[in-house]
């Protein structure tokens, strides 16, 4: 530390911020997990009620398996699909890949909100797909399935991951010495050997970077399960917001969000496991 | 490679997922000019009378005007925090340096939601009212670390003699980062600057339960969503709001690559 108030005086700031803007938020929820009760008397007794009541609801625990369940399967599916993307990007655009890269990330900038919405026009009853499949005579009646079910989360949500998913993945992919794959034919290496030889083991950061990076929130999401999900399709992050926005169950409410962060955090460990955090960031 | 079968391929599958992305936004400018207050198929007719509505719905503006106004203080504060916390990852070694390298970073993946109801509890045990301004707090929080690895970004390439030989000409270390550094990575700034104003524009899962009584755009989108009647209007609304943002990110990313490429050397 050559210059000790110059640092303090970079750092302070954004530290101080992140602190009473992001942990200590984080730690006030902690504690009104205990409380009794979210207004009047019952806020000044503390119990740990809310977490017997947690750990007894087999509902609860079966949204969050449920959830979890989905988010894994959404991460896998955007992975698989955004792997031939990246590779694809990386190897076989030649010169306009940066163009190409680009317009994939262009329509993620666009209101999230609406392109979600936009995912009903094509799933309802009088949308795109049943429209198209009548015309077609594929199907001979609307199917009024498509929307407002687990499925249409689950396509809307790797719609709307698959481009964040790409890029780690072309990242990884890019820095692949080339000369590699060169020595691996010339070592009499066929193009899929190699490939499962060379190119995949060394773009798995980038592959398990791209997985967490969508499985962790979407662990959390309820805004994709609102518009599109119906009953039938809620995930467990609607059931958090139920607690904070209509049954005003706040400290339940806490209960399940920091049951969420807990998740988070293994999930985090994991992956800091599998592949350093700070070299995914470049630094 | 020497089978042509593969990239003909990865062509097809290339813009087989283009189309797939772009599809929603195609249809949502589609039906912002079709005649009928119905977002169904099939098609009625052209019209440009939802645009036309739109200037005469002050709830909406309104609602414009927040958002901007939102978005352009949360994302100058966190481009200014994200460049402090950028120099410091860049340039220093220290005690904890991990540790604050991965406190910024842990907005990236943190489900929003955790965010945003840790965020109401404690501003409502403070008693602060909620407005737009509160859910600001929380888009600095998430839009601070994209500023600041499309900072970090920049700086790694950045050549330190340069501030070196400011300071050798006297400046003072803030001099030269005010007078040097800063100017010559102005584009990554920029960069990261509308990279955090599109977040925080188009944010949603946060704002929901910190904008209290004050609206922002996506809030206002979301409820209007329920009312059918009005959808023609709010898809209107969103096919100049996806032109714009599109447009937004051309130019950011034109930029950052700016940024990116080495400055021609003099002489």
């Amino acid at each position: 530390m050559e210059h000790p108030r110059r640092l303090f005086a970079l750092i302070g700031p954004p530290s101080v911020y992140l602190t009473l803007f992001f942990l200590l938020p984080l730690g006030i929820m902690a504690v009104f997990s205990f409380r009794a009760g979210t207004i009047g008397e019952a806020r000044n007794v503390f119990t740990l009620e809310h977490y017997r009541q947690f750990i007894a609801n087999a509902a609860y625990h079966r949204l969050l398996w449920r959830s979890s369940l989905m988010a894994f399967g959404i991460a896998s599916i955007s992975t698989l699909l955004a792997y031939p993307l990246a590779y694809f990007l990386t190897f076989q655009a030649g010169e306009r890949k940066l163009t190409l890269m680009t317009l994939i990330i262009i329509p993620t900038w666009t209101s999230y909100l609406l392109r979600v919405f936009a995912w009903k026009l094509i799933l309802g009853t009088n949308g795109l797909l049943n429209t198209l499949l009548l015309s077609l005579g594929i199907i001979d009646q609307a199917s009024p399935i498509l929307l407002y079910s687990r499925t249409a989360v689950m396509v809307t949500l790797v719609y709307v991951w698959v481009p964040f998913v790409a890029l780690p993945i072309f990242a990884a992919l890019e820095r692949i010495d080339r000369s590699l794959l060169e020595a691996a034919a010339d070592l009499g290496c066929k193009p899929w050997e190699a490939f499962l030889r060379v190119t995949l083991p060394l773009s798995a950061p980038g592959v398990i970077a791209g997985f967490f990076f969508c499985l962790i929130p979407t662990l959390g999401e309820y805004v994709t399960p609102l518009l599109v999900g119906g009953g039938q399709g809620a995930m467990y992050g609607n059931l958090i917001q139920d607690q904070f926005v209509r049954a005003l169950n706040w400290s339940m409410g806490s209960v399940m969000s920091l049951a969420m962060l807990l998740a988070v955090i293994v999930l985090l460990v994991i992956f800091s496991r599998m592949g350093s955090f700070s070299k995914l960031l470049e630094l | 490679m020497e089978t042509r079968r593969i990239p003909s391929f990865g062509l097809l599958y290339y813009w087989l997922i283009v189309i797939v992305l772009f599809l929603p936004i195609f249809l949502l400018i589609l039906f912002s000019f079709n005649d009928s207050t119905r977002l169904v198929f099939p098609l009625r007719g052209f019209t440009l009378q939802w645009y036309g509505q739109l200037s005469k719905n002050p709830e909406l503006i309104r609602a414009v005007r927040t958002s901007i106004l939102l978005a352009l203080g949360s994302s100058f504060i966190a481009t200014v925090l994200g460049t402090m916390g950028a120099l410091v990852v860049v340039r220093y070694e220290f005690p904890g340096r991990n540790v604050f390298v991965a406190v910024a970073a842990l907005p990236l993946v943190i489900p929003y939601i955790i965010l945003g109801v840790s965020l109401l509890i404690m501003l409502h045990s403070l008693g602060v009212r909620l407005s737009a301004w509160t859910a600001g707090l929380a888009h600095v929080v998430i839009s601070l670390p994209y500023a600041m690895l499309v900072v970090i970004a920049r700086l790694v390439g950045f050549p330190q003699n340069l501030e070196e030989a400011a300071m050798d000409l006297g400046a003072t270390y803030w001099g030269a980062l005010w007078r040097v550094t800063l100017p010559i990575i102005f584009p990554a700034l920029t960069a990261a600057f509308l990279i955090c104003f599109t977040i925080s524009f188009d944010e949603f899962a946060i704002a929901s339960f910190l904008v209290g009584t004050q609206p922002t755009l996506p809030v206002y989108l979301y409820s209007q969503l329920r009312f059918p009647t009005r959808l023609p209007l709010v898809v209107s609304m969103a096919a100049i709001l996806m032109s714009a943002s599109m447009a937004i990110v051309l130019f950011s990313e034109w930029l950052r690559r700016v940024g990116q490429t080495p400055q021609p050397k003099k002489k």
